[in-house]
């Protein structure tokens, strides 16, 4: 039976020091995750849930060239904010892609960031092996029923995939995350706040027990810059990624000199797609460049049977979004 | 888990308009407060697990899955049922183009269904088929009545007389919503 006391602090102050003094205790923003996997699934545990939803963390505010985005901002919010349509397109798209229109009114920024894996036996606490859930008990999915799971950053430990569409293009663009602790403020950049999940799976983030995301900043792309997010699923929309990709290209005179590229449905963590970014900047924007940099990319990934397929599909979504976004001949 | 039980949480509901105290173990959802404890059953339990969209209710105006959200987390704030839509014995221009339309076979998706009909409307979202198609994609209906479910949807979109619910649209005080 999951009992829990209820505690809703006045101020973000508050809320750290609870969570912080407490190891029982975990924040609650949104919900969506968090109810999901505790009320329902039994997967975590928390004895004490800290509302932050009233905090003052909601909001948008531009500075410069530079969006500051409130951690408790909705989906649906950062997808109606004008700023995002107009300078980085590519954000509002992978937004609008993912979920329901309810859980974009509930889910919040700060919370796609930490939602956790969709692998059904990480969320079934009757499947006994799953490293991320009971460190050192090994792998159900790896020998079990594998569709949506990773190959890139994924071994025999874990193929649980980060199934966040957001923070494709978040990584893409450098997003900084803005972390608040016990001993004072730090940020980093989101490329490094995901963790591989290497030998410890069940360790995701940077985060320290009552650190809490008090906000992203987000680079707006230089105008001129095209962008594109490309999401192929199983079905048109309420559906998680298969594979999906997240494009920013400036193309002058037929040559890219500037490519950004990062990768859903196919990673441990969001999938910053620097291989094939080094392969882009300079080269001629035509398709042949564009399968140079997706093979590039999908290196050594690590398959299982269920997974063999996205190896190709990951390569053929990055051809196709690089195509769109450039507006390239086929 | 600690021994023992935690504090139970006092709360102030504004469902349909009217402040509705009530005492509730703290892991209480919404849509179990709303069942269980107001008698308000025209919300339906399906998945309880935030996939289906037959718990859908409308949570200061925006449309939520109430079986992800606490009632703890909704004190003081403004709820928006199924049973909130009628006025004066009539029935919301949604749920009679839901009956013109036969929108349902079983109904037990139906109330979900209308509650995210009338968050799309009050959206401006209906400004296509296919945009009416992906902005209802969170509500489920096994018994596949999405055509007519569409075409009540248009029917509405067309007439324009959807827009005014009890209750919803309310940004409550302090700010905290952008």
């Amino acid at each position: 039976m999951t009992l829990f006391e209820y505690v809703r602090p006045d101020d973000v102050t508050g809320a750290v020091d609870l969570v912080s003094a407490d190891p029982g205790a975990a924040y609650l923003a949104g919900g969506t995750t968090q109810l999901d996997l505790l009320l329902k699934d039994g997967v975590i545990r928390s004895n004490r849930l800290v509302d932050i939803g009233r905090l003052p963390l909601r909001g948008i505010t531009r500075d410069g060239d530079t969006l500051r985005v409130g951690a408790l901002t909705t989906m649906d919010a950062l997808a109606a904010e004008p700023v995002v349509a107009q300078r980085v397109p590519f954000v509002r798209e992978a937004l609008l892609a993912g979920a329901s229109p309810q859980l974009r009114n509930m889910a919040t920024i700060g919370g796609n960031l930490l939602q956790r894996t969709r692998c059904r036996y990480f969320r079934d606490s009757a499947v006994a092996a799953c490293n991320k859930r009971v460190p050192g008990s090994g792998c159900a999915a790896v020998t079990g029923v594998a569709r949506m799971h990773a190959i890139l950053g994924a071994s025999e430990r874990c193929i649980a995939l980060h199934a966040s569409d957001l923070c494709v293009p978040l990584v893409a663009l450098d997003v900084r995350v803005h972390l608040r602790g016990t001993d004072g403020e730090r940020s980093v950049p989101l490329t490094e706040f995901y963790l591989p999940a290497g030998e410890s799976p069940e360790i995701e983030t940077v985060l320290r027990h009552g650190e809490l995301i008090t906000r992203v900043e987000l680079p707006l792309l230089a105008p001129g810059t095209r962008s594109g997010y490309l999401k192929v699923r199983d079905r048109a929309s309420y559906e998680f990624a298969l594979t999906s990709a997240a494009a920013a290209l400036v193309v002058d005179d037929g040559v890219i000199t500037y490519a950004r590229l990062a990768l859903g449905g196919v990673g441990t963590v969001p999938w910053r797609a620097r291989a094939a970014e080094a392969v882009l900047t300079g080269a001629p924007a035509n398709v042949e460049t564009f399968r140079a940099a997706a093979e590039a990319e999908i290196r050594d990934p690590f398959t299982v049977p269920g997974t063999e397929f996205k190896v190709e599909l990951a390569k053929r979504t990055i051809v196709r979004v690089l195509r769109t976004v450039a507006g390239a001949r086929p | 888990m600690t021994a023992g039980h935690p504090p139970d949480v006092e709360v102030t509901l504004r469902v349909n308009g009217q402040a509705r105290p009530i005492r509730l173990e703290s892991r209480v959802t919404l849509l179990d407060a709303l069942r269980e404890h107001l008698g308000l059953t025209g919300t339906k339990k399906g998945c309880d697990q935030g996939a289906c969209g037959a718990c859908t209710v409308l949570l200061d105006g925006e449309s939520v899955v109430s079986c992800l959200v606490l009632a703890a987390q909704c004190d003081g704030r403004e709820v928006t049922t199924v049973e909130g839509l009628s006025s004066d014995g009539r029935l919301h221009p949604v749920q009679q183009a839901f009956v013109r339309h036969d929108g349902f076979q079983c109904g037990y998706c139906t109330p979900g269904q209308i509650m995210s009909a009338v968050a799309l409307l009050r959206a401006g979202r209906a400004g296509s088929d296919d945009e009416i198609r992906e902005f209802m994609s969170g509500n489920l209906c096994r018994c596949g009545a999405y055509p007519n479910i569409l075409a009540a949807i248009r029917d509405v979109a067309a007439q324009g007389d959807h827009v005014e619910v009890v209750g919803a649209g309310r940004v409550p005080a302090g700010g905290e919503r952008s």
